[in-house]
């Protein structure tokens, strides 16, 4: 028995992940991405793990998609358009996307993971994930921070212009 | 009801969508857009199996691993606005510099 739902959320992300990559237009491709992490936020709500979803939700779709349209905005828009593709190269990327997905799709159907009623272990309880964060994994909770902050400066610090400082510090 | 298999399908197919954007693609956006395919696929994957397992802990790690990606965007969109001033391109074959 296949649950519709779960059909639909599954060509929801696919369908828009390929979107994602081939159109025309790369900011359409940044949507496009936004709405697979949608999808997979969906997966997250049927798998029983709503703090999950809502942190893919919150970071993905609010954070990460809109740092894409922001960059692909700053970027001239004839530099978009003028990728030569490789009809070889894409040739061979589309037979190594089949081959992958033959190969490891057979592995998996053939595996021991191919099991009927696999979820009868009871969902976990979200508030549990709290607990952990701050008892067990609070080490990691302190050293993410840590590296979110440096990814922040370091990109403050990549996206500095220094030949316009210099200039202007002239110009006074 | 759903299966363990048909998450671990989808996200195969994800992985292989990402793989052939990352091999195909020159558009240094693009490239990034793949890897969050990837990443993605990678996070249900960990979903899946915290649910198959009855165990907080893979919901956890996929906390975490989507903290790290959105590190990784703001630094890889840092350095392609960096290499789109020097070039004026974000095609990733003219950036030639490090070539030996």
């Amino acid at each position: 028995m296949v649950d519709p739902v779960f059909v639909g959320i599954a060509v929801l992300t696919v369908g828009s992940a390929i979107v994602a990559l081939e159109t025309r237009e790369l900011i359409y491709g940044a949507i496009g991405l936004a709405v697979s992490m949608l999808g997979i936020a969906g997966f997250f709500l049927l798998l029983d793990a709503p703090f999950v979803a809502m942190f893919q939700i919150a970071v993905y779709v609010g954070a990460v998609a809109v740092l894409i349209i922001f960059a692909v905005m700053l970027v001239r828009t004839q530099a978009l358009f003028s990728m030569r593709e490789d009809k070889g190269r894409k040739l061979g990327g589309i037979i190594l996307m089949l081959v992958l997905m033959g190969g490891l799709g057979a592995a998996l159907l053939a595996s021991g993971l191919n099991t009927q009623n696999s979820f009868t272990a009871p969902p976990v309880d979200f508030t549990a994930i709290g607990e952990e964060m701050l008892t067990y994994y609070s080490p990691a909770l302190v050293v993410l921070g840590l590296v979110l902050a440096g990814a922040v400066i370091a990109a403050l610090a990549l996206a500095r212009r220094e030949d316009v400082e210099q200039k202007d510090e002239r110009a006074n | 009801m759903n299966e363990l298999i048909d998450f671990l399908i989808v996200s195969v197919v994800l992985v292989a969508v990402g793989i052939y954007g990352l091999v195909v693609k020159r558009n240094a956006i693009r490239m990034l857009i793949s890897i969050e395919i990837i990443a993605n696929a990678a996070n249900l994957n960990l979903v899946a199996f915290s649910r198959y397992t009855g165990n907080i802990q893979g919901q956890v790690f996929a906390l975490f691993s989507i903290a790290i990606a959105a590190a990784e965007v703001a630094i890889g969109l840092g350095l392609i606005i960096v290499a789109y001033r020097l070039y004026k391109e974000i095609d990733v074959a003219e950036f030639r510099s490090m070539r030996g």
